[in-house]
């Protein structure tokens, strides 16, 4: 088959193009060079002993991290209750909500970003770390609702009206049945939205206010050619701690499929 | 029962009321603050004080002065090519994944294609700025192998610098989109052309194509409408002559200090992108249903 082979040279130089920037991370992360730039010069751990010691940055990685927890769990909340709305109830009205609720996936984030900025300086509030945690929770809601949306549909009804029967009540049966049946596609909603929030700039940086958080100290640092390659260092931390984290996404993701009874192909998004 | 008793076992009053935190949630969140964006974008700023008499002033400086005209045209013009090039790069990804990959290897497939939109975003933007810079990997290389003698201008801060970062940055997405809508193309059609005498061209262009549109489409608005939204890119790789409109929104808001001006730009680009996408979709509508499906 000749067109398959075409195809498939094409795939090969298609992930090269994919993972240039993954791959191209590491190798300057550990080059003995204060130039990120080829020829490479040697090995070095060096670039990794520079952020251990950078206080500035170990302040704004635990912003990062408070915002992205809280956020994570905020959003998974609202997901959760808008997921099992639109899965279980035909109500009145459920395509124009959902689809609205939707929105923040395809709306450019500057524009999230600006009007959330507008609201708070009207309201005469302070930008602060939480005003960065309601626009995340937001942009995080879709994707939050995408992951358990499948995993409600795919929830056999009669688990649930089996429950009644044997007489437990509404509460009873969702903390005893239905919740432990999503639960996989809960955390895999929480893993998500929290890397989601780990790396988000666009909205951090207009909403930020004295305190920054991880991308925007980066941002901040990227003017620095000497900082470059301890930002590399970084890059590859995080590039290595989300790869972890999609992993035990998936994996949850797909457990909550098989538990219902769902086919386990797909993937995130 | 009463009839409120009743109304509110109904399918209707149960979902409205799980819905409901959320979607208050997005009124608050989204809606109402992209109401007050609207009112803005009417009102103009003396300083620091908001003057709230409504006014055209702010759109008639950002529709009529050169230098917003050009910021928009060329952010849309960028936009097109973005689009363009992702889904050109991301459909015989997608073909090649929904009909050649066994399928139970397909998840894993899927997997490798996102996790690269998964790292860091500022990185990502940043390392094909040393890609493509004046001494970065591929001029580096070319020149260290004395292919070139002085670096491939094309490349390196320039609008193509632009398009090539973000059809990376936007490639996963449109792979997936393509990749959900060609799953639902029906195995046994492909069969009954073959029987009947159609070679793999014509298969494709008959059958697998038009089936696959609307998975091309929602491709085409997902990667469109956000595109115009990025600033870092253009400020990243895209030198002088790359900056876009958001880059310029974002100066009003911050440095120029100028909210107004800002929420006019950013509405109009809105506008624009919306329509262009609408009278995409109507299009492609037209085509398709014109097609005599």
């Amino acid at each position: 088959m000749k067109s398959s082979l075409w195809l498939k040279t094409y795939i090969v130089i298609f992930m090269v193009f994919l993972y240039a920037p993954a791959i191209l991370l590491p190798v300057f992360a550990f080059n003995n060079s204060s130039i990120v730039s080829f020829p490479l010069k040697g090995f070095t751990t060096d670039w990794f002993i520079v952020l251990a010691e950078t206080e500035a940055l170990h302040t704004s990685a635990k912003n990062s991290l408070m915002i992205a927890v809280v956020s994570a769990v905020l959003a998974t909340f609202f997901g959760t209750l808008a997921a099992r709305a639109s899965a279980r109830y035909n109500f009145k009205g459920r395509k124009p909500i959902m689809g609205f609720i939707m929105v923040p996936m395809v709306l450019p984030e500057i524009i999230i970003g600006v009007s959330l900025l507008v609201v708070i300086l009207q309201l005469g509030l302070d930008l602060s770390l939480w005003t960065i945690v309601l626009g995340h929770t937001l942009i995080c809601i879709p994707f939050c609702v995408a992951i358990l949306n499948s995993a409600f549909l795919a929830l056999d009804n009669s688990l649930e009206e089996a429950s009644f029967d044997l007489g437990q009540t509404k509460l009873n049966t969702f903390w005893l049945v239905t919740l432990p049946l999503v639960m996989p596609g809960i955390v895999s909603s929480l893993l998500i939205s929290f890397t989601i929030s780990l790396d988000e700039f666009i909205i951090a940086f207009f909403l930020a206010g004295t305190e920054p958080t991880l991308p925007v100290y980066i941002w901040g640092q990227l003017r620095f050619p000497q900082k470059l390659p301890s930002l590399m260092a970084l890059g590859t931390i995080l590039l290595v701690l989300s790869i972890v984290l999609l992993i035990i996404a998936d994996y949850f993701r797909r457990r909550s499929a098989q538990k219902t009874g769902a086919n386990t192909s797909g993937g995130f998004i | 029962m009463s009839g409120f008793a009743k109304w509110r076992q109904s399918d209707t009053a149960q979902g409205l009321t799980l819905v409901s935190p959320t979607f208050i949630y997005a009124i608050l969140l989204l809606a109402a603050p992209i109401a007050l964006v609207v009112a803005l974008s009417f009102w103009t700023q003396d300083y620091l004080t908001l003057i709230r008499t409504p006014t055209l002033e702010n759109y008639r400086e950002a529709w009529g002065e050169l230098i917003y005209q050009t910021l928009m045209l060329r952010s849309l013009k960028l936009s097109i090519f973005v689009t363009f090039f992702t889904i050109m790069l991301a459909f015989p990804v997608a073909y090649y994944v929904s009909f050649y990959v066994n399928p139970k290897r397909k998840p894993f497939w899927i997997f490798m294609i996102t996790i690269p939109f998964w790292t860091s975003y500022l990185m990502r933007i940043f390392l094909w700025k040393v890609i493509l810079g004046y001494n970065g990997v591929i001029n580096g290389s070319l020149m260290g192998l004395g292919i070139i003698e002085s670096p491939i201008r094309e490349i390196a801060y320039s609008q193509n610098a632009v398009i090539i970062t973000l059809a990376h940055a936007w490639v996963p997405f449109a792979i997936l989109t393509i990749f959900v809508a060609l799953e639902k193309i029906d195995r046994s059609l492909l069969e009954a052309a073959k029987d009947l005498g159609d070679g793999p061209f014509r298969r494709f262009i008959r059958i697998t194509l038009p089936l696959a549109m609307p998975g091309v489409i929602a491709a085409t608005v997902i990667v469109f409408i956000p595109t115009i939204g990025d600033y870092v890119t253009p400020r990243l790789v895209g030198g002088p002559n790359g900056l876009m409109i958001s880059n310029m929104i974002e100066l009003q808001f911050k440095k120029a200090n100028n909210a107004p001006l800002g929420a006019a730009l950013a509405l109009s680009a809105m506008f624009l992108v919306t329509l262009i996408s609408l009278v995409f979709v109507w299009l492609n509508r037209k085509y398709l249903t014109g097609q005599g499906r």
